[in-house]
């Protein structure tokens, strides 16, 4: 899906992500961690080609047209300009596989209906988007994103500011998405969310990739202090893993 | 009822347009008047040809390049305070008329003067983008917008006054009010090429600027590009303004006033709003110089008063309203 | 300091009299004179430009720069007002006072009377219907029937459209209005350069119709014996 060799990018001299190396296969579902200044974003954004980048980048070699057919891109800002529908909202992600100057297809609209059916956002249609809670717009801007209907979806910090019931929601989307074939990579800073729900979690530190694995191969004491600054309690119970960071490192 | 928006818009323009024809100076029924544009020998007949008529067209003209150009900016730079008058645009335009007029470059190659004025609002143009950043902060558009109406503006009136002509220096307020009055069809010609070519970019955007809703990542990533886009609307927005100001002076606010008008009506969609704005912006420049034209009909009133006049009150609440995201 | 005094002023005066005149009296569009007496210097009607030259008399038109008229008062210059030229009686007994002012009463005498009998024996053919002229200058602007330019129409055989259109000294015609009007002689003044959107309005394509003459403004303007020229000119245009 995705095959990065030794992507690097600087800003001026220094490199913010630093000959990163990575292959993400069809189904997973990639939690991106790391403390904030790790490259997270620099290097989906290296990854997409939104920044000129060293090394081989899978997605940024595409044409741009293609390019968004393969993936959907949620920036982390979630921005929305203007007093549009929320079915407006999430038709945009119709963008990339409309012909040119045409209207939306019976194939655009079922995308839209079952983007809004999965994200709960029926009863929202018709609302104006602008003024939703921050919860619901975040939610919108997935049914954006699914709309899409790429086999890649790259989430930069998807459930940043939501409540814990919306968190799980999201996350246990994505999960579900990823079952059905499709393949997510998320950056997330909530840990015990990344460690219950990604199939796999890539530690970002210092624009470095400091780990890569499942969540019991990752989350170990010794990287979650030499990456995290940070002693935490992991166990795996009936209830699935369980992770909760306890108390920061000097 | 967005599906009756263009239709309505567009009956509204024809029906202005008709009443533009229709009033002046010299009274003369409906039916007298039109039919004295068709087939009339006499002097209703040469008013009505050589006078009304290009001054209607230049109504329509102006206006549907003022609201398309406005609807075009506030999309890109997704902030309903951009607007060609407001950032200087239409000042710059000026100033390059002015200039063009001046040095006697526009008797000799008539086109040199909305080409002067193209290449002046292109300048501004790229100047505000410039200045005001990708996102287009409020502070940052006005401030950048000051600077370059005070700039072109004191150029503007400093070449009038150090003209040879005595009659120059009292033109300043046409170039800064903009006025329809006594314009022949020598100008519908040299604008409507240019303009032609302006809304034919600016229409293009439409989708792009739908998908820069989302912001400029986002869009990026569902295929456009932003540069393209840029300088796409650069190029188009300096055709449109260049032209209108070229033969009309600098007519301020309608492409502040329009957009903010439809907008609701076309459920916010920046694509939608460019043809609404457009015949929206034809028949607010009709209905102002139609309006002139009745309240003192012995004065040469300028249009830019009647449109400040709407537009200025509109700006004030439209920053009231920003108020919040500008602090 | 003044358009038409300088021109009077020139006219009459004595060579060397003149310390200046001021620029308008030198503008080739507006002076019948701009050419006339070389050596004379000008100046730009500025009170402290004046006052640096020292005069003895100042001679300013009384609606003229009167800010720096009054200053020239006030610094104690011996400053005269002199009123414009309504009519064209006015022309010879404005010579005959610039005579005065200027002490060559007898060289002001002779310009006046010949005017006066120049004025007497000018025969102008009479026409029925007098045909029907319009001044119009940039922005418009026309002369009515009492002020000289419409006198001089009077007297050249036309009648002037201003009077019918309401005008009485003189004020804008808008374009719509002249071309309902008809008028069988348009009258233009000269071309500044640089160019302006006033005088633009006399190339609209509505007016091509309309046959034109030209007369300088500075043939009619004030109130000299060139005016008679105009009157001249005029009569021999006639449609």
């Amino acid at each position: 899906m995705l095959t990065l060799d030794a992507l690097t990018v600087r800003r001026g001299t220094c490199p913010v992500v630093d000959s990163v190396s990575l292959t993400v296969g069809k189904g997973e579902f990639i939690g991106l961690i790391g403390p904030n200044g790790a490259g997270k974003t620099t290097l989906m954004r290296g990854a997409l080609g939104l920044l000129p980048a060293e090394g081989q980048s899978s997605l940024a070699a595409l044409p741009v047209a293609e390019r968004a057919r393969q993936v959907a891109w949620m920036p982390q800002a979630r921005e929305i300009a203007w007093p549009v529908s929320v079915e407006t909202v999430v038709a945009l992600g119709r963008t990339p596989w409309l012909p040119r100057g045409g209207r939306p297809r019976p194939e655009d609209r079922a995308a839209v209906d079952m983007a809004l059916a999965r994200m709960g956002l029926e009863a929202f249609r018709d609302r104006i988007a602008t003024r939703l809670s921050g919860g619901e717009q975040a939610r919108v801007l997935i049914a954006r994103a699914l709309a899409q209907d790429t086999p890649l979806l790259m989430a930069d910090e998807p459930i940043a500011g939501l409540d814990p019931a919306a968190q799980i929601a999201t996350m246990e989307a994505f999960a579900t998405l990823a079952a059905e074939g499709h393949t997510i990579i998320a950056a997330l800073h909530d840990l015990g969310l990344a460690a219950r729900h990604c199939s796999r979690l890539v530690v970002m530190a210092r624009g470095r990739k400091e780990a890569d694995g499942t969540p019991q191969e990752v989350l170990t004491p010794d990287l979650l202090a030499r990456a995290f600054g940070l002693r935490a309690h992991f166990s795996d119970g009936p209830d699935g893993p369980i992770f909760q960071p306890l108390s920061v490192l000097g | 009822m967005t599906r009756l928006l263009l239709p309505a818009l567009a009956l509204l323009v024809a029906l202005l347009f008709v009443a533009s024809l229709t009033i002046g100076y010299t009274p003369a029924g409906l039916g007298e008047s039109l039919a004295a544009l068709g087939t009339g020998d006499g002097p209703l007949g040469l008013v009505m040809r050589e006078i009304r008529l290009p001054r209607a067209l230049l109504g329509v003209m102006i206006g549907l390049s003022l609201g398309l150009a406005g609807a075009a900016m506030q999309g890109y730079l997704r902030n309903p305070l951009a607007e060609p008058g407001i950032v200087g645009i239409s000042s710059a335009a000026a100033l390059g008329a002015v200039l063009s007029i001046q040095l006697g470059l526009s008797a000799a190659f008539p086109l040199i003067l909305p080409a002067a004025a193209l290449g002046f609002a292109a300048l501004a143009v790229g100047l505000v983008l410039m200045l005001a950043g990708p996102r287009g902060g409020s502070i940052t558009l006005i401030l950048a917008g000051i600077a370059v109406s005070a700039l072109a503006g004191a150029l503007t009136s400093l070449v009038l006054n150090l003209s040879p002509n005595p009659y120059a220096t009292y033109e300043i307020v046409f170039w800064m009010l903009g006025s329809l009055s006594d314009r022949s069809f020598t100008h519908v010609w040299i604008a409507l090429p240019f303009m032609v070519v302006g809304w034919g970019l600016l229409l293009t955007l439409g989708r792009g600027l739908d998908a820069l809703t989302l912001g400029e990542d986002a869009a990026e990533a569902m295929g456009v590009s932003p540069r393209r886009m840029r300088l796409l609307l650069v190029l188009g927005t300096a055709a449109c303004v260049g032209a209108a100001t070229a033969v009309a002076g600098a007519i301020g606010f309608v492409g502040l006033v329009v957009p903010h008008l439809l907008r609701r009506a076309v459920g916010a969609r920046p694509s939608a709003l460019l043809p609404a704005s457009a015949l929206g912006g034809a028949a607010l420049v009709l209905a102002a110089d139609v309006a002139v034209r009745l309240v003192v009909p012995d004065r040469d009133l300028k249009l830019g008063v009647v449109m400040a006049l709407i537009g200025a009150p509109l700006f004030l609440h439209l920053i009231r309203r920003t108020r919040g995201e500008v602090l | 300091m003044n358009l038409c005094t300088d021109q009077l002023a020139m006219l009459v005066a004595a060579p060397g009299q003149l310390v200046a005149v001021s620029e308008l009296g030198r503008d080739p569009h507006l002076s019948a004179m701009a050419e006339a007496r070389p050596e004379i210097p000008t100046h730009g009607s500025q009170a402290e430009e004046i006052f640096a030259l020292r005069p003895d008399l100042v001679i300013a038109g009384s609606f003229t720069a009167r800010p720096a008229v009054e200053m020239l008062k006030r610094l104690g210059l011996r400053v005269v007002d002199m009123p414009p030229e309504q009519t064209l009686d006015d022309v010879a007994a404005h010579l005959r006072e610039m005579g005065r002012l200027l002490g060559q009463e007898s060289r002001a005498e002779e310009l006046a009377s010949r005017f006066e009998s120049d004025l007497a024996a000018l025969t102008v053919p009479a026409a029925t219907p007098r045909p029907q002229a319009v001044v119009y200058g940039p922005n418009g602007y026309s002369a009515g029937p009492n002020s000289l330019a419409g006198q001089v129409l009077e007297l050249a055989g036309y009648d002037n459209l201003a009077a019918k259109l309401g005008l009485s000294w003189g004020g804008q015609i808008p374009l719509e209005r002249l071309i309902m009007a008809e008028p069988d002689l348009m009258i233009t003044g000269g071309r500044y350069a640089g160019g302006s959107r006033s005088e633009a309005l006399l190339d609209h394509p509505a007016l091509s119709a309309i046959p034109r003459a030209r007369v300088p403004e500075g043939s009619w303007s004030c109130g000299t014996p060139y005016i008679l020229g105009a009157i001249r000119a005029l009569s021999e245009a006639r449609p």
